[in-house]
């Protein structure tokens, strides 16, 4: 009895997390991730109900136990997640970088100065 | 403070000094002082410095541009040159370290052999002569940085991470900087190495004094530096 309870609550926990992720904003691009994501929750929710389909997997892919295969998919998923957020990171680096450059370079003002530094008020350039 | 004769000559008009500034208010108006006896127009990319480094450049007399906050030095760099280029009679643009370990002789010779025609870039190197003196570990390491640069960008140069160069505008146009760290150095290279751009090197005094010791690039920061470069 003790396992079905164990069972219940990582369902739980897993259709909340689930529900949470799919009320992010939406586009086009987000579909394939919500797609993806139901597929993930009803797989979490099987392999609550039936462990040992870890096993078999892993016997398949010719790995010892399905705890060792379940562990092996977890540091997978993890490099992947590492390496899409930096790269996501980066992408959002880029972006306000421009950002802060555009309002950086609107509040100087043009390079031919029109005021500010005294010297080159004195000095209208010849070419402009 | 005022060296007229200077901005009297037509041609010093057509060349933008680009210095990258964080935290050196101590040196900061010395460096831009000095630049301003061969150059008439220096900008100073003030990036988010905490202490009073844009005042005291302008101060000096450089047009100030100031990021609202830390970007880094790659995105310093390309503040700056897209600052040049808003000027329609750039024709030149040099890069120049805000912490004084630059030569302005060495500068003043790379800006004319831009102008003599040589080549469309000229790299600052402190390795073509003996004048710089870098320890054993630094050395190593940017003889390290040098290797791996010429091995990915199709260039042959003998120091890659000099801040010191000189670039004409076509080439300018062309560059975009998106490594907002130290990675820039290499970004650069291998963007005019990508390019049919024509480059020299020039050899250049780097100064190592207390100072710029305490603010140059420590050795730990090439591992990141490389970390950069291949999660490109």
């Amino acid at each position: 009895m003790k396992i079905v309870l164990i069972q219940l609550l990582l369902i739980v926990v897993v259709i909340i997390t689930a529900v949470r992720l799919l009320r992010g904003r939406g586009a086009r691009t987000q579909a394939a991730r919500r797609l993806g994501l139901m597929l993930f929750a009803a797989l979490a929710v099987w392999s609550i109900l039936f462990p040992s389909v870890w096993n078999q997997i892993a016997r398949m892919v010719g790995v010892g136990r399905g705890t060792d295969m379940v562990l092996y998919a977890l540091v997978v998923a993890f490099l992947s997640f590492t390496l899409t957020t930096y790269l996501r990171f980066r992408e959002f680096e880029n972006r306000y970088t421009k950002l802060a450059r555009r309002l950086a370079l609107d509040e100087a003002g043009p390079p031919q100065p029109t005021a500010g530094v005294p010297r080159q008020q004195e000095q209208p350039y010849a070419g402009s | 403070m005022t060296p007229k004769d200077v901005n009297d000559t037509e041609e010093v008009h057509d060349t933008w000094v680009v210095i990258p500034l964080y935290n050196e208010e101590q040196v900061i108006g010395d460096v831009v002082t000095q630049v301003r006896t061969a150059f008439a127009q220096v900008v100073c990319v003030d990036d988010g410095s905490a202490d009073r480094s844009a005042e005291v450049a302008a101060t000096a007399g450089a047009r100030v541009v100031r990021h609202p906050f830390n970007l880094g030095q790659g995105a310093a760099l390309q503040t700056g040159f897209e600052f040049a280029l808003a000027d329609p009679s750039m024709k030149y643009v040099l890069t120049f370290d805000g912490d004084g370990q630059h030569q302005i002789a060495d500068a003043v010779g790379m800006v004319a052999r831009l102008r003599g025609g040589e080549a469309d870039v000229v790299f600052g190197s402190r390795f073509l002569d003996e004048r710089s003196k870098p320890g054993f570990a630094k050395r190593m390491v940017l003889r390290a940085a040098v290797g791996y640069t010429n091995m990915t960008t199709h260039t042959r140069l003998t120091d890659a991470h000099n801040g010191l160069r000189a670039i004409r505008r076509p080439v300018l146009e062309q560059i975009e900087i998106t490594q907002n760290r130290m990675a820039h150095a290499s970004e650069l290279v291998a963007q005019i190495g990508a390019s049919d751009a024509s480059y020299v090197e020039h050899p250049v005094h780097i100064v190592y004094n207390d100072y710029t010791k305490a603010k140059g690039q420590s050795l730990w920061n090439s591992v990141n530096i490389l970390a950069d470069l291949i999660l490109r």
